[in-house]
């Protein structure tokens, strides 16, 4: 695999990862506990939708093929999407949302600081801003997940539901194959294994301050880098892209 | 020692409130202010952020569809606006001594409003564009009257609102233009949505003076600055030449510029549809409200989490210091 064709893979995976999650949070302005939370679901939201526009921005160019963001982000079906499993795991209670966001975050942190030192200046440059995000993502998300822990029975009952209905998508964050083998030797990018650790740090220790546990039986479902997603992508992607597709050519 | 008395006894609270609003000065939450003038800017400081805050639905409900990436950053950016003005409002008016649980509550029981421009759908892409140009137009030609209220927390958060509202416009403009330049398609889009939202959002601005039961008492409080009638033909003078350039069609054959009044002429709008709308018959009343209703009911438990945490935390705290 060329540098170019593995760099292109990479930055879709970084890219779609980033879509397909802040198109999800986009559909929960308004629908929140309360002002405050709707406020923040849609700093998030934004942080994710402008990553997704500088990754797939970036990876257009390397592709050279003409194409833009709006193009990857609307023109591809659900077997060329390259975001981990993770992302397209549905809303759900605000539970779930927490527990989907603490998994990306706690994920994203090590992977942009990672990145920020990537000899790619380009995408170096993005995850350093995006990392400063994804750190702030992580203080909110381990706050709530704390707080709903420790909150009432209820919470905590449901808390514990989505961790326990998230975790089985994780490992999909951590997936590498050739593509990032081909890079992290060149050192332009973060080799997923090795951010492993840190992921499992923050989680633990977040989740034993909310008296939550992760569940005890091992399944994982991985695929998603390699376009082998759930059933949910399928129904997420017509949403996102019919309006696009039906007037093709045109300004928007 | 005569004078000093005279100075001690001064005036009354009432004779004050008057003194503050013949000078044009605000009216400050420590202040005295009758029974009526606080009912009234509650009633009309809670109806605004209500309007705020079921104005997140009409336009959120493209973000997911929205037609590009750009386009779709930009509308979440808008639509978290609309939250945050939602709550300079409500902190606005709980300077009035009532909580936001309370106004809550008192929109879920249908028993304060919202604009009635909220409760027409968007059915097409170009209703984005719409609302941003028409809707938020209108609302910045009230606002921009009222940064010259007489209650002060409300005259100072319609400043600081009106600046993102002109953003909105701005952006709601641009929408209208790349269509309005685009395809065929898109150039339909946007003349249906203009034939849709035109004379909503004329209505929006209120009923005419002469059947606006509230105008003459805001007007001598200072709460209103300009009429209903006012600002509507503002926003029409100022709206038109935009459709104009546009190259789309106002919805109104009787629209003509009349030279003597310096102003555009425009036609009779159908007040009983507006009334039928602000008695809670309009197209999407009972969505907005439900889709509000529904979203409060299931933030219960976790309202309730975070207050039995906290709860927890000081405990903690507590029993440390001790
Ligand atoms: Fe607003
Ligand atoms: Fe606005």
């Amino acid at each position: 695999m060329s540098t170019s064709a593995a760099l292109f893979t990479y930055l879709l995976r970084l890219g779609d990862d980033n879509l397909v999650l802040g198109q999800q949070l986009g559909a929960l302005l308004s629908r929140m506990p309360e002002l405050e939370s709707d406020i923040a679901v849609a700093n998030v939201c934004l942080d994710h939708l402008g990553q997704a526009r500088n990754f797939l921005t970036y990876a257009a160019e390397v592709e050279g093929a003409g194409r833009d963001e709006d193009q990857l982000a609307m023109l591809r079906d659900e077997r060329g999407f390259r975001n981990a499993v993770l992302m397209e795991q549905p809303n759900g209670d605000f539970a779930h949302t927490m527990a989907r966001q603490l998994f990306v975050d706690a994920y994203q942190v090590p992977l942009y600081e990672g990145l920020s030192g990537s000899v790619d200046d380009r995408l170096a440059g993005i995850a350093e801003k995006a990392a400063k995000e994804a750190r702030y993502h992580l203080r909110h998300s381990c706050t709530w997940v704390v707080r709903l822990g420790g909150g009432t029975e209820e919470s905590h009952r449901r808390m514990q539901v989505a961790i326990d209905a998230m975790w089985p998508f994780t490992s999909d964050l951590f997936a590498a194959d050739e593509v990032e083998a081909a890079l992290v030797a060149d050192g332009l990018a973060v080799d997923p294994v090795s951010i492993r650790p840190r992921f499992d740090t923050a989680v633990n220790g977040v989740l034993a301050q909310a008296g939550l546990r992760l569940p005890e039986d091992p399944y994982q479902r991985i695929g998603g880098r390699q376009g082998l997603h759930t059933e949910l992508l399928g129904h997420l992607l017509p949403e996102l892209q019919a309006l696009y597709r039906a007037n093709p050519g045109v300004e928007w | 020692m005569e004078q000093s008395t005279v100075t001690a006894a001064g005036p009354t609270p009432a004779e004050r409130f008057d003194q503050l609003i013949a000078a044009g000065e605000k009216i400050e939450p420590r202040d005295w202010m009758p029974e009526a003038y606080r009912r009234t800017m509650i009633r009309q400081i809670a109806q605004h952020a209500h309007s705020e805050v079921i104005g997140q639905q009409p336009e959120g409900n493209w973000i997911t569809r929205a037609p590009s990436l750009r386009r779709k950053a930009i509308l979440v950016a808008k639509v978290q606006d609309e939250a945050g003005h939602g709550l300079y409002l409500y902190s606005a008016c709980e300077t009035l001594g009532i909580s936001r649980d309370e106004l809550n509550d008192l929109l879920h029981q249908g028993r304060q409003k919202y604009s009635s421009i909220f409760n027409y759908p968007t059915l097409s892409w170009a209703d984005v564009g719409a609302i941003g140009w028409l809707v938020d137009g209108a609302a910045i030609a009230n606002q921009v009257a009222l940064t010259r209220t007489s209650y002060g927390p409300y005259a100072r958060a319609m400043v600081r609102v009106c600046k993102e509202e002109s953003f909105h416009q701005r952006q709601g403009f641009e929408i209208m233009m790349t269509l309005a330049r685009g395809s065929e398609a898109q150039r339909e889009m946007a003349q249906d949505a203009l034939n849709r939202w035109w004379w909503p959002s004329l209505a929006m601005l209120g009923p005419p003076d002469e059947q606006s039961t509230h105008t003459e008492q805001s007007m001598q409080w200072g709460i209103k600055v300009e009429t209903n009638d006012e600002i509507r033909q503002k926003f029409v003078d100022q709206t038109v030449p935009q459709a104009q350039f546009l190259g789309l069609a106002v919805p109104d054959p009787a629209l003509a510029w009349n030279e003597e009044r310096g102003h555009w002429d425009f036609g009779e709008i159908d007040w009983d549809a507006f009334w039928e709308v602000v008695r809670g018959n309009g197209p999407c009343n009972r969505e907005r409200l439900a889709h509000k209703v529904k979203a409060w009911e299931d933030g219960a438990w976790v309202r309730e989490a975070a207050l039995a945490h906290a709860a927890k935390q000081e405990g903690r705290g507590l029993a440390a210091t001790a």
